[in-house]
């Protein structure tokens, strides 16, 4: 039977010798196939002795197999060279930049908005809104500020044409709230004001954030709660230092200026107080029954603090290399 | 208000540094804005008297001085200045001084000649003087005094933000009063002392505005030298209070205007015509104002007038022609009371004021007028000489102070802390306030310089500011919690703001107030809000288009070599109700964007495209879902005739978008047009909660349409037949693809829409399907002349 090794031995080496598919199925059909060198010594059992068909039947069909196990670990190999070459092949620079669609962004101080009216919700605080173009009623008498008022004089105000103005601060925002809602009332009332000036720290347009708290009970001290609390996370810094420093506002009584203290001392960052027993009267609110108080920040100068930019026109100036740093 | 610390200290000393000083104010609710030094530092100053002063024998312009310092031997010193001269008493700088920038002195030679020191000018001190060269100094300056000391330099200037409320600290008295009070330290009490006439002249007086001037004083005095000097010192403190030295007896009253808190005006007696008036004006009435400013006046100022005419604006400016000069040698002082109200807002109509006009409109105190005139008649008769007559005093209507109650129950609820009724007295009695303790309280009695102490609230503010607002504690409030309401129709503006963020618009802030020609070409308004008082010309409307704004924002970009922009703003438009006024329903909000620039940001693998009209009507349609807006072709101003579109929700117009007009492109000078969106906020901001349906199990059937028609037919129109005429079994039909060209007749378009069937119950076949595309086909072959493509 050394035909039997002999054939095995070429088959083998044929297998070895191929690197495609096809050709592999070729080299199986000549060894295996109908009429495969194999296949025949097998047809050829027949002629051989009785006691010898066995041994022989045995010793072929070992051949067999071990043709077999190679040309399987030869496919295997080729479709696995194959697929490394594809993969090669198909292999990208992923440092390429993604494409598309880019995103845009919000205005810092939308940002810093957002920000505050988060914070304050979490606390139970609603956001209201009001007009812009404001009645002297809403912007200065139901606030307590009467006509010739020397703290009409604080803010420059913008008039229109037919009297009304454009709102010098967002409180008249909680004149209209308070007219129509009553207590308990918490809200936050972020917008637009107007004022006659302008250089790099005054803008003759520019954002206020007004806070106002209405309840039975609520106290000066409940006020500088909220606020110190409202400025340490809003900077994220516990140990940031409030101060409240007497000052005066028509609509607010007793009344106080907010600092905290930055790194080149003393900042003013607000301004707050007691709801004036004159404003919750004007509002149909009993101010023996309710106390309330009320702050008023600047937003743009929470966005100066808390993005660091210096000049505050740059926040009108929509110059989109300035705002696309916020995206 | 700015004042001098050693003036200050003069009337009140507490043992605190001028840190300590500045902050106690500032937490008393005196704000100091700012502390400066009066002079800069310098050392080994003293004052020198000339005992020779020689030529220089090697140099034309220096003279050889011997100078006396008080240390009993004379120093030679050198000098360059032209007004050195034997005699004068000058500073000198002697060897080991240090001058400001760090100049040190030394014995040294100048041209040969030896040189002890430096006389000096006011400027190389640091206090600048008006003389050119040495400061003279009086012939009694103490020879060997340093000069520091002398000339009070160590002093500080503090400069305070008084709150309207506080008129009585306007002046030095009043802040020593609340310095008194908030230290405990002892006020000095000044005296004031009548004057006795020496003469009998008094100007009649009549007050005809009883309400507006509640006391007018007057005195004559006659012989006066107007043209004496001011004394230094009061030179001094007028200057550290940031007052120009003008003449000696407007310098008086101007010094008791800061210190008294008492406006003070002074009339040349040969000038008046008769005696004073206190009335309201006539309308129509002139004056030419010491501001050189001529002023017309209106039946509502309070005017100081003779017999013949209008003399001063009261307590607001005196007139050019009646004021004392230097010249004058008989004048008549006031000293008045001028109600609040009579003054309030006046000076400010037109365009100016004065200290006095501040102080009055605050309110100043209404028993001071008499101590005011004799403070000043003392001075003029130090100063420049002269006899007094008698005080001719008119009195009024004075304001009356009502008491006060504050309860020291009301107290605790409203600050959140609880003061006894000794602690709260305590405080009260610190203030100079007079009162009767109560059952439940006080009954305060505001003195004649407080103007703010009218209700509880304002008293119990006064508690707490002595007090200390520091000395309030905070703890977290307690209250009742309360969910807040969370509406899903209402989108959060977040929302919106972050959904054009994500797509790729950066967001912008623009002015309110704009152009009033932006008005006219990008809103068709001819007609805008407009200011009285706008800042400049190009902010004087206010605008009622968020795009002008959008506009502007692109050229400015441009110009800044943007290559491609895409903006959008959220904000308030302004128009007119039917009465023509802006009212809260005339205030829309509106979101809009412009787009301009390629599609996508230059990148690899992407074609430069322009962005376009569809591009951008994806965007508001998607900002727009759930719901489905519908786009009809409309007319703005704004925008291209042909490329511009109404958006409705459910029948309203809530908004229009299109491609600018190229004629607005080519005027604003933008090289192509943008593609702008405006919309009414309310609109996005409603939302409709999903209501799921059931979602069918059994396979959908797909049919594609392409239909040619005329180029005026319309996807909406052809959608809207699909929709009358569709079946229940067709779930959608949407248009995907438009051609144009090889095998479309010119004029016409092929329009290819899928159509989806579906049935809930059972699997569809031709026999269900054919049916209801059939019923389409014939539907927008009748309507719109739609023939299939074959």
């Amino acid at each position: 039977m050394t035909n039997v090794d002999a054939i095995l031995q070429a088959g083998l080496a044929a297998v070895e010798a191929v690197s495609d598919l096809i050709e592999l199925e070729q080299v199986k059909a000549r060894y295996l196939g109908k009429s495969g060198e194999l296949t025949e010594l097998l047809k050829q059992l027949g002629k051989l002795p009785p006691e010898e068909r066995k041994a022989a039947g045995a010793t072929i069909n070992v051949a067999k197999q071990a043709f077999e196990t190679a040309h399987n670990a030869r496919r295997d190999l080729i479709n696995a060279q194959k697929l490394e070459a594809q993969l090669a092949a198909e292999s990208l620079d992923v440092t390429l930049p993604g494409r598309g669609l880019s995103t845009g962004g919000l205005h810092p101080v939308a940002l810093t908005l957002e920000r505050i009216a988060t914070l304050f919700r979490s606390m139970g605080f609603q956001v209201a809104d009001g007009p812009e173009i404001e009645t002297d009623f809403h912007n200065f008498q139901a606030l307590n500020i009467p006509e010739n008022h020397p703290a009409r004089a604080m803010a420059d105000t913008f008039y229109v044409e037919g009297g009304d103005v454009l709102r010098t601060h967002t409180s008249p925002i909680q004149v209209r709230y308070m007219l129509n809602n009553e207590p308990p009332i918490k809200i936050v009332a972020p917008g637009r004001v107007y004022r006659v000036d302008s250089d790099a720290t005054h803008s003759p347009m520019f954002h206020q954030m007004e806070g106002l708290w209405v309840e039975e009970g609520v106290s000066f001290a409940d006020l500088k709660a909220v606020v110190t609390d409202f400025l340490r996370r809003f900077f994220e810094r516990d140990d940031l230092q409030v101060r409240f420093r007497p000052s005066f506002f028509p609509f607010t009584e007793p009344s106080a200026e907010i600092d905290v203290l930055g790194e080149r001392g003393w900042l003013e960052v607000g301004g707050c107080g007691m709801v004036h027993p004159n404003v919750l009267r004007n509002v149909n609110i009993d101010p023996e029954k309710y106390s309330g108080f009320a702050f008023g920040i600047g937003l743009d100068r929470f966005a100066m603090l808390r993005y660091g930019v210096n000049d505050l026109r740059l926040f009108f100036e929509n110059d989109l290399n300035f705002l696309k740093q916020f995206n | 208000m700015q004042f001098s610390e050693h003036w200050l200290r003069n009337w009140v000393n507490p043992s605190l540094s001028s840190e300590e000083l500045s902050y106690l104010l500032t937490m008393a609710g005196l704000e100091v804005e700012e502390t400066t030094a009066a002079a800069p530092a310098f050392t080994g100053v003293v004052i020198g008297e000339v005992k020779e002063c020689v030529k220089h024998e090697n140099a034309d312009r220096l003279r050889v001085t011997k100078v006396d310092v008080g240390t009993g031997e004379l120093v030679q010193i050198v000098c360059g200045a032209p007004n050195v001269a034997v005699g004068v008493r000058v500073p000198c700088a002697l060897p080991g001084a240090v001058l400001p920038g760090d100049f040190k002195i030394k014995p040294t030679k100048m041209r040969g000649v030896e040189s002890g020191g430096m006389l000096c000018s006011g400027k190389e001190l640091g206090v600048p003087e008006d003389v050119d060269g040495l400061m003279l100094l009086p012939a009694d300056a103490p020879v060997g005094q340093n000069i520091r000391d002398y000339l009070g330099l160590d002093d500080q200037l503090f400069t305070l933000k008084i709150t309207p409320n506080r008129a009585d600290c306007l002046s030095i008295k009043g802040i020593a009063r609340e310095v008194a009070a908030l230290t405990g330290a002892a006020l000095q009490a000044q005296t004031i002392t009548a004057i006795a006439p020496q003469i009998d002249d008094v100007v009649p007086v009549a007050i005809a505005a009883p309400q507006a001037c509640g006391r007018y004083i007057g005195r004559v005095i006659r012989n006066v030298n107007a043209a004496a000097p001011t004394p230094d010192w009061m030179k001094r403190r007028l200057e550290r209070s940031g007052l120009r030295s003008i003449s000696a007896i407007v310098d008086v009253t101007n010094y008791v205007l800061l210190e008294q808190g008492q406006p003070m005006h002074a009339f040349d007696l040969a000038k008046l015509d008769g005696g004073i008036t206190v009335r309201m004006a006539k309308a129509g009435e002139q004056l030419l104002c010491l501001n050189e400013k001529t002023v017309t006046l209106a039946e509502d100022n309070l005017v100081i007038a003779d017999n013949a005419k209008v003399l001063a604006i009261a307590g607001i400016m005196g007139g050019e022609k009646s004021g004392v000069t230097t010249a004058s040698t008989d004048i008549m002082l006031e000293s008045a009371f001028f109600a609040p109200a009579a003054i309030a807002g006046k000076a400010r109509a037109w365009g100016f004021g004065s200290d006095s006009s501040f102080r009055f409109e605050r309110g100043v105190d209404f028993e001071l007028q008499r101590d005011a005139m004799e403070r000043a008649t003392e001075l003029v008769l130090s100063i420049c000489g002269g006899e007094a007559g008698p005080l001719n005093e008119q009195v009024a209507e004075l304001p009356v102070r009502k008491g006060v109650k504050v309860r020291t129950a009301r107290v605790a609820r409203l600050l959140g802390i609880t003061l006894s009724t000794e602690q709260i007295a305590t405080i009260l009695t610190r203030l100079g306030l007079v009162f009767d303790t109560l059952e439940d309280g006080f009954l305060v009695h505001a003195p004649s310089f407080r103007y703010d102490i009218e209700i509880e609230e304002d008293l119990i503010e006064e508690v707490a500011r002595v007090h200390g607002y520091d000395a309030i504690p905070y703890e977290a409030p307690a209250a009742r919690l309360r969910m807040l309401a969370l509406p899903e129709e209402r989108r959060p503006r977040e929302d919106i703001r972050h959904f054009l963020a994500g797509r790729d618009y950066q967001e912008v802030v623009s002015y309110a107030f704009v152009e009033e020609v932006w008005e006219r070409d990008f809103a068709g308004n001819a007609d805008p809000v407009r200011l009285i008082n706008p800042i400049a010309s190009q902010m004087s409307v206010m605008r009622s288009s968020l795009i002008g704004g959008l506009v502007n924002v692109l050229q400015g970009n441009l110009n800044r070599k943007q290559p491609r922009v895409r903006v959008f703003e959220v904000a308030r438009v302004f128009g007119k109700n039917a009465a023509g006024k802006a009212d809260e329903t005339t205030q829309p909000e509106k979101v809009a964007g412009l787009a301009w620039g390629p599609r996508v940001a230059e990148q690899w693998g992407a074609k430069a495209e322009r962005i376009d009209f569809y591009d951008v009507k994806a965007d508001v349609e998607a900002l727009l879902l759930p719901a489905q807006a519908s786009f009809t072709k409309a007319a703005h101003p704004a925008f291209h005739p042909g490329r511009c579109a109404e958006i409705s929700l459910n029948g309203k117009v809530i908004g229009v978008m299109g491609e600018l007009h190229p004629k607005w492109a080519q005027q604003y000078g933008l090289p192509t047009p943008p593609v702008l969106f405006e919309l009414d906020l309310a609109a996005v901001e409603q939302r409709t909660a999903t209501k799921a349906q059931l979602v069918s199990k059994l396979q959908p059937v797909r049919r594609d349409l392409a239909l040619v028609v005329d180029e005026q037919v319309t996807v909406a129109a052809m959608l809207d037949t699909f929709r009358q005429h569709a079946s229940a079994l067709v779930k959608e039909v949407a248009l995907f693809d438009v051609y144009r060209g090889k095998g479309v007749e010119e004029g016409k378009k092929s329009l290819a829409f899928r159509v989806v069937l579906q049935d809930d119950a059972r699997t569809l076949t031709d026999e269900d399907v054919e049916p209801a595309i059939q019923k389409l086909l014939d539907a927008v072959a009748n309507a719109h002349a739609a023939q299939l493509r074959l």
